[in-house]
């Protein structure tokens, strides 16, 4: 069970509030609706039947409008709230059944969660913050001292160890709740709108910091938000919330290419795709391209490309050059008239990215990989086209 | 006749609380004096302690400490407030009823502490326990103090110690009010980060909760103290010494200069206590990174003695203020 790559599993898991839930339980059950439910027996259901599993290693986003139950779903996960049914297992441990003490102990040492509010003491000094998790897990003075140095460190706040919480700006502070979540070297990390609270400047930061800590240490997290391009920016997986329901789990190409109904659909609506829209998966691959290591006369004549991509014979890109030239066409004078300077767009780029160097290139910009490998053009009449149909 | 009564059935139809009171009162005062009698010993001990030390502590020595004190918990100002109030305290002749009094007053806070603390932790806790204590403190902060001062008397003779007793009576409910307070005022988001970290009860009490109310529960501490202070005049009635003594004895004989100068030091007594544990209420709110032993007296001698010795506990705070600056 522990060595699957699944290191979390939630199973059909309810949360009804209210003072009579097994009732409401009981409707649930019979398939009644939270509509259904609310209405005859006043109770009111937070989580509907919410289904996942997370992987080692990645970033899981839950994302939904405000009331949709996200933040009930991951305070489910170390029993913040209790749940009304289901299962969650941890590491193949079944969470839901866990005895006090037990449950103490998965939250000393498996689960670490990061607030919206950032919930830090502010009696405590910032060290005494980090370590706050380990003090309370009984880790000796010394030892918790090293340990929240050196998460402090991560976060880039080493030098503040001394200072107190009310002394730092948010973005700091979020900083001293995430190292406080981290010495703790939890199996699995909560962040429940880490960010939310923080202006948009800092939270662009904050979230490149969470990338570049996940390259380093690949935690396993599940990121609680409603900023849809935050959960594109950092999610492996998103799951989306509407009404305590789970309605789509996906990574978020899939979730925008298909989205599960309109509701998600319309989440997609005011993003900008073209931040997410890789350039590879969109290149035009109708541009005439020759082969230059063969020495041969090449008729172009019914030919409407102006420009001709040259590559090797590794079909790596070498240059482009105009296919007009003084109408000679052997190779030989492509290669002396290649443009210069060169424009190219790695793949991997979003189409936001390129969309300056596909204006600046006086041809159709070449689509390359990592390698230098020919992928495609861009040219700026198809860029258009793709923006205006957006 | 039959319409009278029917209008107002209260000519006949009373309940003879009064009747059963004095009865439960002779009952209990009969039977179980002894046991009322032994639980002054507690607040005998403690009050013979404290008034021993008072009174056995020199005036000059008195100030002294006290100004070296306010300096420690609030600065120099303090230090010169103290040295102020407490040396008009022993120009206008009442030092020696001013400590009496002062003992009488610490030692009921003493045991409003000890017992309003952990009653606001537990009404805090349970809100039963709230519904329940709650009626009972609006009783003991509204009940006349001359309608327990007599039963006080029976049960527990009179002097100081039924003072005290009564004193705890009146002085007890804000402390608990405020520590109930201090404790359900903090903010949710704390207690579940502390939660999520895996806090026992008990590590939430005594790390979170109790840290965080603190600037509530040094308020209750104060208004116990004011309370504490207005009340030994009324106590002094059944025969309790100190300043209350004097302003009593001063209204009975007319002596407006008496009752005047010993109103006079009980309110200076007042402001010193009252500043006092305001800043330190205040100290304990503050969330400034200094260290006790960086400021005050203390602060003072850390500085000019072992410096070598001050250093390995000074050092840790120092980086922090570099990388600030």
């Amino acid at each position: 069970m522990s060595n699957t790559q699944e290191i979390l599993e939630v199973n059909n898991v309810f949360k009804v509030f209210g003072s009579a839930p097994d009732k409401a339980m009981e409707m649930l059950r019979n398939g009644a609706s939270k509509e259904q439910v609310l209405s005859e027996t006043g109770q009111n259901v937070g989580v509907f039947d919410a289904s996942f599993s997370v992987k080692r290693g990645e970033i899981f986003v839950i994302m939904g409008l405000s009331g949709s139950g996200k933040s009930t779903l991951v305070r489910l996960l170390n029993r913040l709230i209790e749940p009304s049914s289901g299962s969650i297992k941890l590491k193949g441990q079944t969470i839901t059944n866990l005895a006090d003490k037990d449950l103490l102990n998965v939250r000393r040492n498996d689960m670490s969660m990061v607030f919206q509010s950032f919930a830090l003491m502010p009696h405590m000094s910032v060290i005494d913050n980090a370590a706050f998790g380990l003090e309370i897990s009984g880790v000796d003075k010394k030892t918790r001292h090293e340990r929240a140095i050196e998460a402090l460190e991560q976060v880039g706040l080493g030098s503040y160890a001394y200072s107190r919480p009310d002394q730092l700006s948010g973005g700091m502070q979020q900083r001293v709740g995430l190292a406080r979540a981290l010495a703790n070297d939890p199996t699995i990390l909560l962040m429940d709108e880490a960010f939310s609270a923080l202006d948009p400047l800092i939270r662009y930061e904050m979230q490149g910091e969470l990338i570049r800590l996940q390259k380093e240490q690949e935690r396993t997290i599940v990121f609680i938000s409603h900023d849809l391009d935050e959960a594109i920016r950092i999610g492996d997986r998103i799951a989306i919330m509407e009404g305590g329901r789970i309605v789509q789990i996906g990574t978020p190409e899939e979730i925008m290419n298909n989205p599960a109904d309109d509701y998600v659909a319309s989440f997609f609506k005011g993003v900008d795709t073209t931040k997410t829209i890789k350039v590879k998966d969109i290149a035009q691959t109708s541009a005439l391209t020759v082969a230059v290591n063969q020495h041969q006369t090449i008729d172009f004549s019914n030919n409407p490309n102006e420009f001709v991509y040259l590559l090797d014979s590794n079909n790596k890109f070498v240059g482009v050059a105009p296919s007009t030239v003084n109408g000679d066409l052997s190779l030989e004078s492509l290669m002396a008239n290649r443009i210069t300077p060169q424009f190219s767009v790695n793949g991997s780029t979003s189409l936001k990215e390129s969309i300056s160097i596909v204006s600046e290139s006086p041809y159709p910009v070449p689509v390359l990989d990592d390698k230098g490998g020919y992928q495609g053009t861009l040219s700026k009449e198809y860029v258009l086209s793709l923006l205006a149909n957006n | 006749m039959i319409d009278v009564s029917f209008l107002d059935p209260f000519q006949q139809l009373t309940i003879p609380v009064g009747e059963w009171v004095e009865a439960m009162l002779n009952y209990l005062v009969q039977n179980f004096r002894d046991v009322f009698r032994a639980a002054r010993w507690p607040i005998d001990q403690i009050l013979d302690l404290v008034e021993g030390v008072l009174s056995a502590i020199p005036p000059l020595i008195g100030i002294i400490l006290s100004v070296l004190f306010g300096w420690q918990v609030a600065g120099a100002r303090m230090g010169v407030f103290c040295a102020i109030t407490l040396t008009l305290l022993g120009l206008i002749g009442v030092w020696e009823q001013s400590m009496v009094t002062l003992s009488l007053v610490i030692t009921s806070l003493f045991f409003c502490v000890v017992i309003g603390v952990p009653l606001g932790i537990l009404s805090a806790r349970y809100d039963r326990m709230e519904k329940t204590i709650r009626p009972v403190l609006d009783a003991m902060q509204t009940l006349p103090a001359f309608v327990y001062l007599v039963p006080v008397v029976m049960l527990f003779g009179i002097g100081n110690v039924p003072g005290v007793l009564v004193t705890i009576i009146f002085a007890l409910p804000p402390l608990v009010r405020l520590t109930n307070l201090g404790i359900r005022q903090i903010p949710a988001d704390k207690i579940e980060a502390a939660r999520a970290f895996g806090c026992t009860p008990q590590q939430m009490l005594v790390k979170v909760q109790l840290p965080l109310a603190t600037p509530t529960i040094m308020a209750g501490v104060n208004q116990t103290l004011m309370l504490s202070l207005s009340m030994v005049v009324i106590a002094s009635m059944i025969s309790v010494e100190g300043l209350g003594q004097m302003v009593l004895r001063g209204i009975g004989r007319l002596d407006m200069g008496l009752a005047t100068v010993g109103g006079l030091g009980l309110v200076l007594l007042a402001i010193f206590l009252d500043r006092l544990t305001q800043a330190m209420g205040e100290r304990s709110n503050a969330s400034g990174a200094v260290r006790w032993f960086q400021v005050g007296p203390i602060g003072f001698v850390v500085s000019l003695f072992g410096a070598n010795a001050a250093k390995q506990q000074v050092v840790k705070p120092q980086p922090k203020k570099a990388t600030q600056e």
